[in-house]
């Protein structure tokens, strides 16, 4: 009879064990392919990382989220791209020019370009993403005015130029203009503890991630994806993004593409390194 | 008449409001000792039951979002960010529990990623309705400490 107690005993720990394994909260092992294209979800950290494999965040997704990324029929972020598609090809402003009577066919004139960004602007003397990039185009050479953050098809056209680079592995030129002072004040907001919680992007991302957060899987809080669809909020900026975080540890929320956050920017697109483009990522 | 009663009543009332406030010691000067902060914060007993709520709660400790707590396994998601704690009262008395709830980072390293839940040692930019305030109300940390106490194994 002992024995038999025992014996469940030593059962009841098991199955507890295996419940624990099934929750387990380690990054899947698993190969990103979308339309037959490799994508590159583990990457080998640059120097003076503190990680020594930079992992995108759809290794930490569910299984279902997952999926959704691996077919562009599947994605619901690709109907956004289309109407970036179309917002590239609509004329606009003063001048009667679209993006294409200048660019052209976004799939030639525009591939690999995103990949490379944020990248030093001589002009404005400050780090440029694709956002800032459109709204120079849609002043200085359309007529046209700039988009405010989040609206007009901002997101959408992002979206769209930057799926142009689908694939292709992350890479910032620090040797620019200044780059390298804005990474460093970039790293100096990582690590600042903000809020009355008093957390840092580097608690939730470089401390704990692979942990929960109640429900949330933590990532390491990459930036390939961006604009990513979020199962729960639609298309999402990289800047919605990073203020929506700023805003969990309850701070004054950063302005979108303030120096803070155009640092930022500069400094976590550096610490995905390699990883392969994901636009338009799917999230939860 | 009428208008003395009111303001009978209204004096009373501050008192009542006032004494309750005075009682409660302020997040700068809770005492940290060897055994960590043993005198109550409000010299009110902590309620257990309101304590569970202040644990569950996102608006109040939002405890669960990173500790895991197999008597609260009828609530979804229990975060893994800190470790379990069932069975902590065996662990730990209620002076440390105290100490911890108030200002985990005199407890454990100023590195942790637990929030001070009754200490004004804040993160920079804090949003302005919550500028000045603490996490928790001092009896909201005396009810959860008073949880704590029951997590025995
Ligand atoms: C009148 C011509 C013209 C129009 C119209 C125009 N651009 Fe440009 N665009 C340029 C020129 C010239 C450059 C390169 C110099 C510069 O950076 O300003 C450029 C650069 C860019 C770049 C950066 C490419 C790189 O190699 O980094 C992007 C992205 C871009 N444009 C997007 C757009 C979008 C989106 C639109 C429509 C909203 C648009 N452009 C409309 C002329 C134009
Ligand atoms: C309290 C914890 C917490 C803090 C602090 C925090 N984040 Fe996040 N962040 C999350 C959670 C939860 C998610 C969604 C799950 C995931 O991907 O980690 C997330 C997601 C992200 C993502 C999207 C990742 C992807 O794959 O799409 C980025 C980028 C990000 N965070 C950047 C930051 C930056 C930059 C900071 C500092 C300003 C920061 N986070 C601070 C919790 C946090
Ligand atoms: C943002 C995450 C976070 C939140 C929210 C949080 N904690 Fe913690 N807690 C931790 C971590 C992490 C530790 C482990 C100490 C360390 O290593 O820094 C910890 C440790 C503890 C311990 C010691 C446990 C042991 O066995 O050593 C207790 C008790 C505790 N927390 C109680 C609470 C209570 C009560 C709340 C809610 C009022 C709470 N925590 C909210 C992260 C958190």
């Amino acid at each position: 009879m002992k024995s038999m107690m025992m014996k469940s005993g030593l059962l009841a720990a098991a199955a507890v064990l295996a419940l624990t394994a099934g929750v387990s909260a380690d990054p899947v092992d698993e190969q990103l392919v979308i339309d037959g294209q490799e994508m590159i979800t583990r990457a080998k950290a640059p120097e003076g990382h503190p990680f020594d494999e930079v992992l995108s965040g759809w290794l930490y997704r569910e299984a279902e989220t997952r999926k959704l990324e691996e077919d562009s029929f599947d994605n619901p972020g690709m109907l956004s791209v289309e109407e970036g598609e179309e917002i590239w090809n609509t004329v606009e402003g003063t001048a009667g020019k679209s993006c294409a009577s200048c660019h052209d066919d976004a799939a030639d004139t525009m591939a690999g370009i995103a990949a490379n960004y944020p990248k030093w602007d001589p002009d404005a003397k400050r780090p440029i993403n694709i956002e800032l990039q459109i709204n120079k185009c849609r002043e200085e050479n359309m007529g046209a005015e700039p988009y405010a953050f989040d609206k007009s098809g901002q997101k959408e056209l992002t979206a769209y130029i930057k799926h142009q680079s689908l694939g292709d592995p992350v890479s910032v030129d620090l040797s620019q203009g200044e780059m390298q002072q804005w990474w460093e004040r970039g790293k100096d907001v990582y690590y600042t503890r903000t809020g009355q919680l008093n957390l840092s992007c580097a608690s939730c991302h470089e401390q704990n991630n692979g942990n929960y957060i109640r429900a949330d899987h933590l990532s390491q809080g990459q930036v390939n994806g961006f604009p990513t669809y979020r199962l729960k909020t639609g298309l999402t900026s990289l800047h919605n993004r990073f203020r929506g975080c700023v805003r969990d540890t309850r701070a004054e929320i950063p302005k979108a593409f303030s120096d803070d956050l155009m640092a930022l920017e500069t400094y976590v697109t550096w610490r995905g390194t390699g990883l392969s483009v994901e636009t338009p990522s799917v999230r939860q | 008449m009428r208008r003395w009663t009111t303001l009978a009543v209204a004096a009373s009332v501050s008192m009542l409001a006032t004494s309750a406030f005075a009682a409660d010691v302020p997040p700068k000067e809770v005492a940290f000792g060897d055994d960590g902060v043993t005198a109550s914060l409000t010299g009110t007993p902590g309620d257990p039951k309101h304590g569970a709520e202040v644990f569950k709660s996102r608006k109040l400790g939002n405890c669960l979002a990173c500790h895991a707590n197999e008597e609260m396994s009828g609530e979804l998601f229990h975060g893994t960010v800190g470790p379990a704690l069932d069975g902590v009262a065996d662990r730990y008395d209620e002076g440390y529990l105290r100490a911890i709830v108030v200002n985990a980072k005199a407890i454990f390293t100023e590195e942790t990623v637990m929030p001070g839940f009754y200490s004004l040692d804040l993160g920079a930019d804090v949003a302005e309705e919550f500028q000045g305030k603490t996490i928790l109300s001092a009896q909201d940390v005396e009810d959860v400490v008073a949880y704590l106490e029951t997590l025995k194994e």
